[in-house]
């Protein structure tokens, strides 16, 4: 080994290393900003060592060097330009957005990988090694980048959140994977070349969007999770294919990530992987309207000055925020009455379900957006005991994941960790209607005789709240 | 089966083992910003267009390059912009309490104000 390559090697271990120390320091709060710079000056590092590869290299052609930098220069504008414009509401379709370009590029290198052997040895002379990984590469970057594209068209609205399935659409999945799995074994044995791998690359895309489209809202969190590790499996493949450590590295450092995010939030939904994939759960964005007549049960109205009063004279408060404070974009009104009431001596703490929102931990960065602090921030686990001694549970735009049918068998919410707000003294509810939730059935909570419902939009009642609690809170 | 073959699995291995180990512990109210800084972490691919370019030496290879590297380069780049942009609000605050009248008789310290949030 030459004493540049030694030195290259090193510097690649070093961004290596950066990674996993920066993924580690993101276990706090209060280091997760260092740990993310620390990753970012070792991405730094590896592109800077591969500039100097190329440099030493001589090998790459005049054009190449200039697509390339025309390239970096336009990829790296717009990234920039639109991570630092978009809204924190927004972020989950820029999430994913940015996870459909990265499953793309890893796509895109095993193709042009093929075609500079193409051009050169023949395709039907490379090895196993080689031809197996480029033909996972496409497969899977293929269905992420395409996948991630619907995603994100979803979350923005762009698609309606409903599934989208259409008779057959099964048979044609089934069929296309087959497709894709038969041509990607005929690359790999040697036959067919660049038109086989066209068949695998176009069957892997319109396999992503056919798989994505039938996938409802509520699912989203652990779609966006399961797409981000299909992503770094990619990535970690045109590492193969190139036999590059640092891709290889750091695609299955994120391959890990997403698959522990998939696995924690289908837990948290109680449903398995394939019941998710097979979609048709979820019937989109909730309905709003005039009151539906509740199933049975009476349920209980509550005025903003009554619910104020309430809240101005609890010792212990816990807010619920779901989806519904997203769609209304009413988290800083939210954080505005909760550092109210904690500036007024109430002990205020938001219980955040894993699954609420569109994307793991969707609620807690709308929060914090917001200056919540996040050492109020309480995940499932931590909130649940803390019900029986709360005073008022504020349920803002939230709905399944407070159902205590969920501790009953045979209905469509059966076995799904809950928020157990009903154990609480008292709950306010704000909610447009009593419209169902994504699980499409009635949430018992709204029946409790302990529940008050205060029908508005999420913005609306949280402003008259804190104008209400000025009458208490000096 | 060649050796690279198989130095390249085993270090794929070990690190989704790594990867497992590390972010097992990232604590739910960071789970977007995990999502979001390991999407950066995958940008990583703008290395291997890179590697790619310097391959290239046909039209059908040099606009692959071009179109691979916008990708690569916006998702390594805005990946990480946006991933500071949402850390830099989970900066640690005072939470926002007065001395509690004997609600609970646990008067908790006042907290080391820097920044008054009100």
């Amino acid at each position: 080994m030459s004493g540049f390559g030694t030195a290259t090697d090193t510097l690649y271990l070093a961004a290596a290393v950066c990674f996993v120390l920066g993924l580690h320091l993101m276990n706090s709060p209060a280091s997760a900003r260092r740990g993310n710079q620390l990753s970012a000056a070792g991405m730094a590092a590896a592109v800077l060592t591969t500039v100097a590869v190329l440099a030493h290299d001589h090998i790459i052609t005049a054009i190449a060097t200039t697509m390339l930098a025309i390239g970096l220069a336009i990829g790296a504008l717009a990234g920039l330009i639109t991570a630092r414009r978009i809204k924190m509401t927004a972020m989950p379709q820029l999430v994913s957005l940015f996870n459909a370009v990265g499953g793309g590029a890893a796509a895109l290198i095993a193709f042009g990988d093929a075609i500079s052997h193409h051009g050169s040895a023949g395709l039907a002379d490379l090895p196993i090694r080689i031809t197996l990984t480029t033909f996972l590469d496409v497969l899977i970057g293929g269905i992420t980048f395409s996948g991630s594209l619907v995603a994100a068209g979803k979350l923005a609205g762009r698609i309606p959140g409903r599934p989208l399935a259409f008779p057959g659409g099964r048979a044609l999945n089934l069929l296309l994977a087959l497709v894709a799995v038969a041509s990607g074994i005929t690359y790999t044995a040697g036959y067919g070349g660049l038109p086989v791998l066209g068949v695998l690359a176009v069957s892997a895309l319109v396999l992503g969007i056919l798989i994505t489209l039938p996938i409802g809202g509520a699912d989203m969190p652990v779609v966006i999770s399961l797409l981000n590790a299909c992503t770094g499996t990619a990535v970690a493949m045109a590492g193969f294919v190139i036999n590059s450590i640092p891709l290889i590295i750091a695609g299955a450092l994120v391959g890990a990530a997403g698959g522990i995010l998939t696995k924690l939030m289908a837990d948290a939904m109680n449903r398995s992987l394939t019941s998710i994939i097979a979609g048709g759960f979820g019937t989109g964005d909730e309905q709003a309207g005039a009151l539906p007549a509740p199933g049975r049960g009476t349920v209980r109205e509550v005025t903003v000055d009554d619910a104020a009063l309430q809240l101005a004279y609890a010792s212990k408060v816990v807010i619920v925020p779901g989806y519904g404070l997203a769609a209304a974009q009413a988290q800083h009104e939210l954080v505005e009455l909760a550092q109210a009431l904690a500036g007024h001596g109430v002990d205020v703490s938001y219980g955040i379900h894993p699954v609420a929102g569109r994307m793991p931990g969707h609620m807690n960065v709308l929060l914090a957006e917001a200056n919540a602090p996040y050492q109020q921030m309480k995940d499932l686990d931590e909130i649940n005991p803390a019900f029986a001694n709360t005073d008022v549970v504020l349920v803002v735009g939230a709905n399944d994941v407070t159902n205590p049918a969920a501790r009953r068998p045979g209905n469509a919410v059966s076995g799904m960790p809950i928020l157990d707000v009903d154990k609480a003294r008292s709950i306010i509810v704000i909610k447009r209607s009593l419209g169902h939730g994504y699980a499409g059935i009635d949430n018992e909570l709204y029946t409790n005789p302990k529940t008050q419902m205060l029908f508005s939009d999420a913005k609306v009642a949280l402003s008259a709240l804190l104008t209400g609690l000025g009458a208490y809170v000096h | 089966m060649t050796s690279i073959l198989f130095a390249d699995i085993t270090i794929f291995v070990l690190s989704l083992l790594v990867g497992f180990e590390v972010i097992t512990k990232v604590p739910a109210t960071l789970h977007t910003p995990l999502m979001s800084g390991s999407n950066a972490i995958h940008g990583v691919v703008v290395v291997g267009v890179m590697v790619l370019a310097a391959t290239a030496d046909t039209t059908a290879g040099y606009i692959l390059v071009l179109v691979a590297a916008v990708f690569a380069a916006m998702n390594v780049v805005g990946g990480y912009v946006v991933t500071d942009r949402m850390l830099e609000m989970f900066r640690p605050r005072p939470v926002p309490t007065r001395p509690a009248p004997a609600h609970d008789g646990s008067a908790p310290a006042a907290p080391q104000s820097k920044a008054g949030t009100r």
